[in-house]
């Protein structure tokens, strides 16, 4: 990787800008601290690539990041996963530039340098001019170690680092619980919207932690909502709580009554999905409908993983870095794999509903964004204060700021090792 | 019905939109229409994917219930608009309706940033007792499929 410092500059106390209760506002603002964070975060441990159900058959693949490096997710003859720097090893041109889709090899445009799906250099026309001793096995396309959890893949440059099980840790827990949603289906990615903003990404990473904000941004979406809706939305007031799950990663539990999708299936079936359930029940028994009805509205905590990844309510939330006041989005719509197409269609109208560019919730988020990387533009001593509750004592508060501190003791941690 | 009459209409329609005047918007629609801003530019079956919008009525009525709430930061801070819409040509067209495609420049300026959302946009209009109204209006943006900022206003 080549995310260096600037060649000029004294070198930067990454410690001293974290405290336990607050970071200093040159992490939103500074270039040279993200192009450190570039390096020793970004590359340097897993990172969310993407889900199995986007890569459902051989040569089935999509192109993203990890940090700031472009890369291919693909699966191969075999099955097998792999993440490949999306360049070509003879002078660098990307080998793939659709945004998913299915190849049978990736063929260099320039000079038609052809991969195999594993990323093994198959051929290079005309290659008499070059040296007795070139070998096509020197020039593979770069390939990132590959793990994978309950259906997500995740990718890393080192080699030597900790499993992605361990890397998880009791963050898996929670993950096995998200999954739920899938009513006994595998959960499958059923659409994705992108949007960018004007802000630094731990802007973002904070957000799916703090739900301190949620009454004041998100008052035009609550008050949009049927009664009970509303109630349910009322995410203060139910007991709820955060909790460090280690490696920055963290849990923020709004709804403690949608922990378990598994559990409370004689309550009755909500107002809002009560259609549903009527089309439902025309094709499956009463214990299935409200099982799948309970599944389609989702869970009731956040996932935090540190650090561009989310298991967000019903939806996975990927961030990617763009530059020290740009980050981009993905809102990852999630549906049952072979599951009922009533319910899947359900899925997707919520998901619309609050999500994307025009939905009832994610322009103000955007707006809120953008709004504290303008205000982080005043104030050269000012710190960002993260002082809401206190680590280490039971039964804090849902909206203690408990899982921004743990992410910034991981940031701490890595860009100082 | 014509197509003269059907821009006529697209331009009162993009006048309210620019003025926002998002009651007078909502009274033009019939009770059954659809407003659709899908991702995926070549599907038709807007239903089975993920859209930007995909509003019925009660849709319609609920999103610019937001926008009048007074409560939305977005919507407080939402960018001005000027839109042209042209290049229109009619697809279908019998007594009772005629559905027209178009092209929709949307220049939207928010703080210091001035922008361009081009769109082919598809109308559907219907004849009523009063003249026309808006059956189904789908907006495929040009970059559907990239990253989008947020948009607190009607396309």
């Amino acid at each position: 990787m080549l995310h260096e410092l600037p060649a000029t500059g004294p070198a930067i106390d990454f410690g001293r800008l974290v405290r336990d209760d607050r970071v200093h506002t040159s992490l939103y603002r500074d270039p040279s601290i993200f192009a450190v964070e570039m390096d020793r975060i970004f590359g340097n441990t897993w990172v969310w690539v993407a889900h199995t159900s986007e890569l459902p058959e051989a040569g089935s693949f999509k192109t993203t990041f990890v940090g700031l490096e472009p890369v291919i997710v693909v699966r191969d003859r075999d099955g097998e996963i792999h993440v490949l720097l999306n360049r070509c090893r003879h002078r660098a041109s990307s080998v793939c530039e659709p945004k998913r889709g299915k190849a049978g090899a990736f063929v260099c445009p320039y000079h038609a340098w052809s991969y195999n799906l594993d990323g093994t250099l198959r051929a290079v026309p005309r290659d008499g001019p070059y040296a007795a001793d070139f070998n096509k096995a020197d020039y593979p396309l770069i390939s990132l170690r590959v793990e994978q959890y309950a259906g997500m893949i995740f990718a890393t440059f080192k080699p030597d680092i900790e499993t992605l099980a361990e890397f998880l840790g009791p963050a898996r827990r929670w993950i096995d619980l998200f999954m739920k949603q899938g009513a006994g289906f595998d959960v499958k990615v059923a659409g994705e919207h992108t949007f960018r903003f004007r802000g630094n990404w731990k802007i973002q990473l904070e957000n799916t932690t703090d739900s301190y904000h949620f009454p004041v941004v998100h008052k035009s979406f609550l008050t949009s909502l049927d009664d009970q809706t509303e109630a349910q939305f009322d995410i203060l007031k139910q007991g709820g709580w955060v909790e460090d799950l280690g490696n920055g990663h963290s849990v923020m539990v709004m709804m403690p009554n949608l922990v378990d999708l598994e559990e409370d299936l004689d309550a009755p079936v909500p107002e809002r999905f009560e259609a549903l359930a009527d089309e439902l029940a025309l094709h499956h028994a009463p214990a299935d409908v409200k099982r799948i009805v309970r599944a389609v509205g989702g869970t009731g905590f956040n996932v935090n993983l540190f650090p561009n990844a989310a298991c967000s309510m019903a939806f996975f939330r990927i961030l990617r870095p763009i530059s020290v006041e740009e980050t981009e989005i993905n809102h990852i719509a999630l549906g049952m794999n072979g599951g009922p197409e009533a319910g899947n269609r359900a899925r997707l109208r919520i998901h619309e509903y609050f999500q994307g560019p025009m939905g009832f919730g994610s322009p103000d988020d955007a707006e809120g964004w953008e709004r504290v990387q303008r205000g982080a533009a005043a104030g050269d001593d000012l710190w960002i204060m993260l002082n809401r509750g206190r680590d280490g004592v039971a039964g804090g508060d849902v909206t203690d700021e408990t899982g921004m501190r743990a992410a910034y003791r991981m940031w701490k941690r890595m860009m100082t090792a | 019905m014509t197509l003269q009459a059907a821009v006529e209409f697209i331009w009162r329609e993009a006048d309210l939109l620019d003025a926002r005047d998002y009651e007078g918007w909502l009274r033009l629609w019939t009770e059954s229409g659809r407003y659709i801003i899908p991702i995926d530019r070549e599907t038709v079956d807007y239903a089975a994917a993920l859209n930007i919008a995909y509003d019925d009525g009660p849709m319609r009525e609920a999103r610019v219930k937001r926008l009048h709430s007074g409560v939305a930061m977005s919507v407080a801070s939402a960018a001005r608009t000027v839109r042209t819409l042209s290049r229109f040509v009619p697809i279908r067209e019998d007594a009772e309706a005629i559905e027209v495609r178009c092209a929709q420049h949307v220049v939207e300026q928010k703080r210091d940033h001035t922008r361009v959302v081009a769109a082919d946009v598809t109308y559907r209009l219907v004849s009523v007792a009063a003249g026309l109204a808006l059956d189904l209006k789908v907006v495929h943006l040009i970059d559907s499929d990239e990253a989008q900022r947020g948009i607190a206003y009607l396309l």
